[in-house]
């Protein structure tokens, strides 16, 4: 069982209570933008065994979105964080590193 | 004007825990700025209670303030005084980005009330209940069982439950043949 704590409520609560949201730091391309950007915004995902970003929702609870550092290989939870940004807080960073030294994700690492 | 009658009218389901329907409760839900100085006055003046830090509830009798989420209160006044606490509300925040609702006829309002009624919550709930972990004046909201629920200790042998009103036959179903099934132990 994945079990996420809610930044903003500060509770621990399991999957049955959230709703997954798919993958976190994705970049809008609105109008204007290139063919080629705007088919990697709406297609193109990473699907890492290891280090994963990812959008979960507290609908049962506060109903707010919040966002998740979680290893899909271990289920390992590095750290969750406010959805108002866009990468990963230093401090989550540093936790990802000193567990899964040389991560990269994106163009985060 | 018709009687109002709340969603299964006092129903009781007697035992070691007893599952109880509390009758018509007014419940307002207030969305805004909750540091708001305002805000905070006109909730205290309806509610005669403090306002509650994340995750508490702080109740007195029928009228109390839950902490819904960082920018949602719920107001719990009694039944007859709803309407005229949705008044107060829009007079004092007037011109601010704010939302007063009475959702009284949209909720029902269980009680739970026994020695293990932790357990007969724990089971349903994916919320730790552990007397360390939760305690009076915690307040949560989640799910019981299949449907969206909010609870809170008012002691440590009774819980207040809300559930909307559609689902109120399912949350006291569920609530009853939980207590039924007695303690499992595991709080102790």
């Amino acid at each position: 069982m994945l079990i996420l704590r809610c930044p903003y409520c500060g509770v621990e609560t399991d999957e049955t209570d959230l709703q997954g949201g798919g993958q976190a730091h994705l970049k809008r391309e609105g109008p204007g933008s290139s063919d080629d950007d705007f088919e990697d915004y709406l297609f193109m995902r990473e699907n890492p065994k290891g280090v994963h970003f990812e959008r979960w929702r507290h609908v049962y609870g506060c109903g707010k979105w919040f966002l998740a550092a979680r290893c899909t290989n271990t289920l390992e939870v590095f750290g969750t964080y406010p959805a108002q940004t866009l990468e990963p807080p230093q401090e989550i960073k540093d936790k990802i590193t000193a567990k899964r030294p040389g991560w990269s994700w994106g163009t985060f690492q | 004007m018709s009687n109002a009658v709340s969603a299964l009218q006092g129903k009781i389901a007697p035992g070691e825990v007893t599952i109880r329907e509390a009758g018509l409760r007014g419940m307002i839900i207030l969305r805004g700025d909750l540091s708001d100085k305002k805000l905070r006055k006109v909730c205290a003046d309806i509610t005669g209670v403090k306002m509650p830090d994340r995750g508490q509830a702080n109740c007195d009798g029928d009228k109390g303030l839950c902490w819904m989420s960082p920018d949602e209160l719920l107001v719990l006044v009694p039944y007859p005084e709803a309407a005229q606490a949705v008044g107060q509300l829009d007079a004092a925040l007037a011109g601010q980005h704010y939302l007063a609702e009475n959702v009284s006829d949209a909720r029902a309002l269980l009680i739970v009330e026994g020695t293990f009624c932790r357990e007969v919550i724990a089971k349903l709930a994916p919320v730790d209940l552990h007397p360390d972990a939760f305690k009076p004046g915690d307040f949560r909201r989640t799910r019981l069982g299949q449907v969206a629920a909010a609870f809170w200790m008012r002691d440590e042998d009774t819980f207040e439950v809300i559930c909307f009103r559609s689902v109120a036959g399912y949350t006291f179903d569920l609530l009853a043949a939980s207590a039924k099934a007695g303690a499992v132990g595991h709080l102790g």
